[in-house]
């Protein structure tokens, strides 16, 4: 009996340590939220406004992990590209669904080459993934504003002078999407109860998540999880290593792409030099507040981190005025959050690994001893 | 010949080559289209001067095997913090400058040790947690830098008369103490000898401390970490020295940076201050595990070269500023460079 009780001790407490994350989030929420005073009606709707602009963006980040590449913060090539994509569709004047179509499309080339890219470099830094794909969202931010401030207009054509320059070349700070503006947000939105909910875009994302989970038992996803699991048994298993963990990058990069088009059109207007800077963060902030990790991930993680990470975002502000006075202190304390969130789920990570090769010395030196005993 | 050459180029690192390559095509357009060159020179010289300590704080941590320190804003933090207080407390003048520095150095020994026992349970994982960890403490910090009881009628907001701004005068303080301490005017360059001076004090403490024991011991612990365990070194407190030291080094790294600035930026300012120490150390021949007084002073005259020459030159040559987009794109692709050297993947 008492074993089993200290059982459901143990129990409790690895769920606990598997779950501080999102716990912590719960707690932050139900403290903030009655402080904040906002009506459940204007909450929800938030809410589902921001599920619907994020969801697609972060189930991107799903398939680096499933090849155990870690947090890509290399999406942000992706959220490029889709910027690429739509600065150009923009410019040939094709608006609502058919344009968001198009950008899809046309974005497709530079995900995949930038991906390619991305995987490449990513297969030369093995081990620290992470912050070569960081490092790399920078450089390619420095490529992506030569061409779009500098190239843009005067060698790539742009018809149109009211989304260039008064200089006469290079990209405006701000691209209308006026005419796209929650184009598919707004096509089968079903209003309950002054909750808006875009129904087309909800399915779109159910429909990628079925994708992933299609995806997850091909013969291509299956290698992905063995070279996750361990890059040298995966190789001699006779698994491409290489090419399989740059495929799961490129199809994270496209991924991303496609959640950037979606997420500006439902924003309506394109900030051509920072709408990606911050978009990596916080969809990987959001993934981790849904309780996934480093190494393991699941579409449930998406979903419960969308909803708690952005209520946090929503009240945080309102909270911190009304405690302290100050708007700008809740302002401040979710963008600590956020970075906290993730230095937090860094740190869990490297700590579980060094504990699973001490537990796997101890095994090892264990096993010794039994054989021993039997000689 | 061409051999020699292609060895040459290997040991020396292509990106490398370009960027020194472009920075001498700079000097070389500068008169031909007629920028004041010996102003620019000068500017050189006190830019290296502001951030040289900053680069100098990554060679402890490289040395220890823990890798490029992208937890820079942690130290400087603290520098901020000693700042501030020494502001706040009235002193001014000189002294101001003193204070700063005696009143940052135990909070960047605090947090020195606390980052460095935090790395010291994540070994491998360093870069990235480093990168996190800066950015968690600079975004506590804003929420710190409102709260916290600062008084000073010229350091807090005029209306409100609390929460500190974001940049702060540091005129009447210690504005360019350094710099202005045995400035030497030739024609019209001008050069900065009190900062050079304590740069090269720090310079010659960290090279002097690399030869001493404890410092081939550091050595030791970051080119063979097991090796060194076998021949008794205590490889979590070296490591953990050579974080604090690395703090502690970008707390008096910022305050220089400040007295030839002349202001104090605070709140998001230190965000991304650790790159550009990072990517001048690996400009100056630095890679992840090896890093010399030579790479830093080269590195650090490499890339405040190139920050300061381009915007200039470029406008001169074709009229548009290309500055910014040239240093991201150099800066960064010199971290990538870096990062995926196989022949230094240290796991």
């Amino acid at each position: 009996m008492s074993g089993k009780q200290q059982n459901a001790g143990k129990t409790a407490f690895t769920f606990l340590r598997n779950n501080t994350v999102p716990l912590m989030f719960i707690l932050i929420c139900a403290v903030c939220i009655p402080i904040s005073g906002f009506s459940p009606s204007y909450l929800l709707n938030e809410i589902i406004t921001r599920l619907g602009r994020n969801a697609f963006l972060i189930l991107s980040l799903l398939i680096p992990i499933m090849a155990g590449m870690g947090l890509n913060f290399g999406m942000t090539l992706g959220a490029m590209a889709g910027e690429l994509a739509l600065i150009f569709v923009s410019d040939w004047q094709i608006w609502g669904i058919p344009g968001v179509v198009l950008a899809m499309i046309v974005s497709i080339p530079f995900s995949v080459l930038l991906g390619w890219v991305c995987g490449k470099i990513l297969n030369m830094a093995k081990g620290r993934e992470m912050i070569t794909s960081y490092i790399i969202s920078f450089f390619i931010n420095g490529i992506y504003q030569l061409i779009v401030l500098y190239l843009m207009g005067s060698v790539i054509p742009i018809a149109h002078s009211s989304i260039k320059l008064p200089r006469g070349y290079g990209i405006r700070n701000t691209v209308s999407l006026l005419n796209m503006r929650q184009c598919i947000d707004n096509l089968l939105a079903v209003r309950i109860a002054g909750v808006k909910i875009p129904v087309l875009t909800l399915l779109i994302i159910a429909l990628m998540c079925i994708l992933i989970v299609w995806f997850r038992r091909t013969k291509l996803g299956q290698d992905m999880r063995a070279v996750g699991q361990d890059i040298q048994v995966a190789r001699d298993a006779g698994i491409n290593v290489e090419r399989t963990r740059i495929i799961s990058i490129i199809i994270s990069t496209v991924l991303a792409g496609f959640g950037m088009i979606l997420y500006l059109q439902n924003i309506g207007n394109l900030s051509t030099y920072s709408a990606h800077s911050q978009v990596g963060m916080f969809c990987i902030a959001a993934l981790l507040v849904g309780g996934a990790s480093v190494d393991h991930a699941s579409i449930g993680n998406v979903f419960l981190g969308v909803i708690l990470f952005h209520t946090m975002f929503i009240v945080a502000p309102q909270a911190g005025a009304v405690i302290t006075g100050d708007s700008m202190i809740g302002e401040y304390f979710r963008v600590f959050v956020s970075y906290g969130v993730i230095t937090l789920a860094l740190i869990m990570y490297e700590m579980k690994k060094r504990r699973q090769k001490a537990n796997i010395g101890e095994q090892l030196a264990l096993a010794q001893k039994e054989e021993e005993q039997h000689e | 010949m061409k051999a020699k050459l292609a060895s040459f180029v290997a040991s020396f690192g292509l990106p490398r080559l370009i960027i020194t390559g472009f920075l001498l095509a700079l000097f070389i357009l500068a008169p031909i289209v007629g920028v004041d060159l010996p102003m620019q020179i000068t500017n050189v010289i006190n830019r290296f001067s502001w951030n040289a300590i900053l680069v100098l704080a990554m060679v402890p941590m490289v040395h220890s095997g823990c890798g490029l320190n992208f937890g820079l804003p942690l130290g400087i933090i603290s520098g901020l913090l000693g700042a501030t207080l020494s502001l706040e407390f009235g002193f001014t003048g000189p002294m101001s400058f003193v204070m700063a520095v005696v009143i940052s150095t135990p909070f960047a020994l605090v947090l020195g040790m606390g980052y460095g026992a935090l790395l010291n349970r994540i070994k491998g994982g360093e870069m990235m947690i480093a990168t996190y960890v800066g950015f968690s403490s600079v975004s506590f910090m804003c929420m710190m830098w409102l709260l916290l009881p600062y008084h000073k009628a010229d350091m807090v907001w005029g209306l409100a008369g609390k929460g500190l701004r974001t940049t702060i005068s540091l005129e009447g303080y210690y504005d360019k103490v350094l710099s202005n301490f045995l400035q030497i005017n030739i024609g019209k360059i001008s050069i900065p000898t009190g900062a050079l001076l304590l740069f090269a004090l720090l310079a010659v403490a960290m090279w002097a401390f690399l030869h001493t024991k404890t410092g081939t011991a550091m050595t030791a612990v970051g080119s063979n970490p097991t090796f060194a365990k076998a021949a008794g070194i205590k490889v979590d407190k070296i490591r953990m020295l050579s974080v604090v030291m690395s703090t502690w080094l970008a707390a008096i790294g910022i305050l220089v940076y400040e007295q030839g600035f002349g202001f104090i930026q605070l709140y998001m300012a230190p965000f991304y201050m650790a790159l550009p120490a990072v990517s001048a150390i690996l400009i100056g021949g630095a890679s992840v595990n090896k890093a010399t007084i030579v790479n830093v002073i080269l590195g650090t005259l490499l890339f405040q070269g190139i920050v300061t020459m381009t915007p200039t030159v470029m406008n001169s040559v074709i009229h548009t500023d290309m500055s910014e987009v040239i240093r991201v794109i150099a800066s960064n692709g010199m971290i990538l460079y870096a990062l995926t050297r196989r022949s230094e993947v240290s796991r």
